[in-house]
């Protein structure tokens, strides 16, 4: 009981306190096949994004493969530039420069972690390695001695135990959650105030996922970090993350506190993800074989994504102005906000003619 | 053993073991493991990764290769009885006793490669992992399902082969002008109907589909489970469907087989197995999973990784990582046996392979799901988690 209550506590606490990391109208096109005449096409992977990470709050990105939450996370760690919109951190506006000293500046203050730690750690190196870097890059230790000091204590901040002798191990020696805890120790390393974990445990067993998550929501209530957690299961966002932003292909659709996405979804698409997502206490009802989903189909290609709101040609309520133009935000109150013009089109929160979605459990 | 076999059965699998020799040691992956599946069934098969499901499932479909040996055990197949099918399952000689039983079962793991042959496809065909990238990128759809159909069916004519592909096509939802189709002109969920389409080309009884939807979007997945589904019902097909996903298979399969390192611990319907989970392994399992309604409570999925399978620790193989082990954990083995209180009796019933459930080790009342929560609890919070 006793993470989940915390956090509430702090999410509490820090509701009305500014944001480390901002991201305002986020813009990402990649260029594909450039053609030497006529126009160059382009993946438009993210669309007017626009969110903010609180200390001490966990927040959580969540959408199918293709809906660029991952491009999201990497514009956040500054891998890619945005092609429009602006980034604040701590309020000020973050310059696009890629000076080596500015993004180093940057990164000792946001960091990323993989999905993939059997990737992410290098085979040829032990543990010592992998953490002694960022310590000594960032000029956290200055000697050897310091050095490990400061190695053990993040093992041991990760659970891992006993540090020394996981200081001397080698990626191939570990499972892949101490792997994992050894990725987050080396983002922790750096002494970080923003935490964007990108798919941090789907590559993990189940049994051991929410070892890990558990893992990063104590490491935020004892760090006061902001933490973005990126995933395709919304059952898990539920879980872990105070906020629940709700992404489908590049364009934000829903947010808000994340007991309201989920136990009263507006979209319909988080409708949609919520009544595909596997739920075992559906058998509790005493129904057997599959449940029905409303809408069919699979993210469309974002080369030549749909005009308006790209989630008309599956959306049952789909109507003409849907096709037209992406409806602007509508504040459903409580912080819960959604893109969609079943709800409005941007001006006071419309909550009335809700469309009751044969979905609804 | 024999006389329990009831006329539903369609798979018997007795005893099955299977060892890989590695550099190293012998590694027992699949470990003595025992089940029944009747015509029609779903069953489920869970674990973590390195828990010998999948292993267990190239067993029964004879699909091992070295340095995998299936060291012990039969896999008896009952052949459907007065249908067209069992023609082709009754060219198979009969002569050989060992591969034929008095009661007309065939053990697969007595079959030779050109009754193999015969048998996979008619009668069973499987469904791999990596079900997107088994369809060759250089034939088109179509070809592809015909290719089968020109194999096993060599008397079909070639418009006859086409109105099949065209049948199977529509049975899976896919638009019947992609026959000619490459692979990489379908999206993800198209290939995986295309390959379910093809596992179903000759009307088997038996279909093995070894983690099938790991690789697709949550929405696309619960198309192709109600997919899944609706055949089996339909064609009166049994289904063994193996996944790491719990959550999902609960509300799949109508039975449930839990694994831990090479053994069955727990077989019970979905639902028993769900609201009651007996193993202390199948709880902490089913603690992975956040859910979606009701009260958020504190989980902390099982501390600790699966074992070595070269060095299985001894007595019950949880007992390193389970937080209601006592003594005889560490030195007796566990068998699976039906509860002592359980009402329902013969195939439904639960059988779990704990010795919480045994009266000669504990005489006390067995401990509930509190129990089990509240040791979790202890073993998450105050311990350190490695």
């Amino acid at each position: 009981m006793s993470v989940i209550q915390q956090s509430f506590n702090q999410a509490e606490s820090n509701n009305f306190s500014t944001p480390v990391l901002e991201a305002i109208h986020l813009r990402k096109e990649f260029p594909v096949g450039q053609r030497l005449f006529g126009t160059v096409r382009a993946v438009h992977a993210v669309e007017d994004t626009s969110f903010a990470l609180y200390p001490g709050r966990a927040t959580a990105l969540v959408g199918e493969s293709g809906s660029g939450k991952t491009t999201v996370a990497r514009m956040l760690a500054r891998l890619y530039d945005p092609t429009s919109g602006t980034m604040s951190f701590r309020g000020e506006p973050i310059k696009l420069a890629r000076s080596s000293g500015a993004l180093r500046q940057y990164r000792k203050h946001v960091q990323l972690i993989f999905q993939d730690p059997f990737a992410s750690l290098n085979p040829v190196h032990d543990i010592r390695y992998h953490l002694a870097r960022p310590l000594r890059i960032f000029g956290h230790a200055r000697n050897h001695v310091q050095e490990t000091e400061q190695i053990l204590a993040l093992l041991n901040r990760v659970s891992l135990t006993p540090a020394e002798q996981f200081i001397q191990k080698y990626p191939h020696q570990l499972s892949g959650g101490q792997r994992q805890r050894i990725a987050i120790a080396r983002a922790l390393a750096v002494h970080p105030e923003v935490l964007l974990a990108d798919e941090p445990v789907s590559m993990l067993d189940v049994s051991i996922r929410l070892d890990i998550l558990n893992l990063l929501l104590r490491l935020k209530d004892e760090e006061h970090l902001a933490l973005l957690y990126i995933t395709h299961d919304i059952a898990s966002a539920r879980y872990f993350a105070d906020d629940t932003l709700v992404m489908y292909a590049g364009q934000m659709v829903e947010g808000g506190p994340s007991e309201e996405v989920t136990q009263a979804p507006k979209h319909p698409y988080t409708r949609l993800l919520l009544s595909a997502a596997p739920d075992p206490d559906r058998i509790k009802s005493g129904g057997t074989g599959m449940k029905e989903v409303t809408a069919r189909g699979e993210i469309p290609s974002l080369i030549n994504p749909p005009t308006g709101c790209r989630f008309h040609p599956r959306c049952p309520h789909a109507m003409d102005i849907c096709r037209q133009r992406f409806p602007r935000r509508t504040e459903l109150g409580g912080g819960h906000w959604t893109n969609c013009f079943l709800y409005g089109d941007g001006e006071e929160g419309n909550q009335s003619p809700t469309p009751e979605p044969a979905s609804a459990s | 053993m024999v006389t329990s076999v009831g006329a539903q059965t369609l798979l018997d699998v007795r005893n099955l073991s299977v060892d890989y020799s590695a550099a190293n040691g012998v590694v027992h992956a699949v470990d003595n493991v025992s089940f029944t599946l009747k015509r029609g069934e779903i069953l489920g098969l869970a674990g973590e990764s390195g828990c010998g499901k999948s292993t267990m499932a190239y067993a029964i479909t004879r699909l091992l290769r070295p340095p995998a040996y299936i060291t012990g055990g039969e896999v008896l197949y009952y052949p459907p009885e007065g249908r067209e099918r069992s023609l082709v399952i009754s060219k198979i000689p009969r002569g050989n006793l060992a591969a034929s039983q008095s009661d007309g079962a065939l053990d697969i793991l007595q079959l030779t490669p050109s009754q193999l042959r015969r048998f996979r496809w008619n009668e069973l065909s499987i469904v791999f992992q990596s079900a997107m990238n088994a369809l060759n990128p250089v034939l088109t759809v179509g070809t592809q399902i015909m290719d089968v159909l020109k194999t096993h069916r060599p008397e079909m004519g070639t418009d006859q082969r086409k109105r099949r592909a065209i049948e199977l096509l529509n049975l899976v939802g896919i638009a019947t002008d992609r026959l000619k189709s490459y692979p990489h002109e379908l999206s993800g969920g198209m290939r995986q109907r295309a390959i379910i389409a093809i596992a179903l080309a000759l009307n088997p009884e038996l279909i093995v589909m070894d983690e099938p939807t790991t690789a697709l979007d949550v929405v696309v997945q619960r198309e192709i489970l109600q997919l899944i589904s609706s055949l089996c019902k339909d064609f009166s097909m049994a289904l063994i469907f193996i996944t790491h996903d719990l959550s999902l298979l609960l509300e799949l399969a109508d039975k449930v087989s839990i694994m831990y390192a090479g053994k069955i611990v727990e077989k019970a319907r979905s639902k028993d197995l769900y609201l009651n989970p007996r193993h202390p392994y199948s709880y902490g399992l089913l603690n992975s999973f956040p859910n979606l309604h009701g009260p958020r409570r504190n989980m902390g999925g099982i501390p600790g990784s699966p074992p070595d399978l070269r060095a299985v620790p001894s007595g019950c193989a949880f007992h390193p990582r389970c937080p209601m082990a006592f003594g005889p954990c560490q030195s007796a083995v566990p068998t699976l046996q039906p509860l002592r209180s359980d009402v329902t009796t013969g195939d439904d019933a639960q059988i779990v392979s704990c010795h919480l459930y045994n009266p000669g080790y504990q005489s006390e009342e067995t401990p509930g799901l509190d129990t089990f929560a509240a040791r979790y609890a202890q073993l998450t919070e105050g311990g350190k988690t490695r």
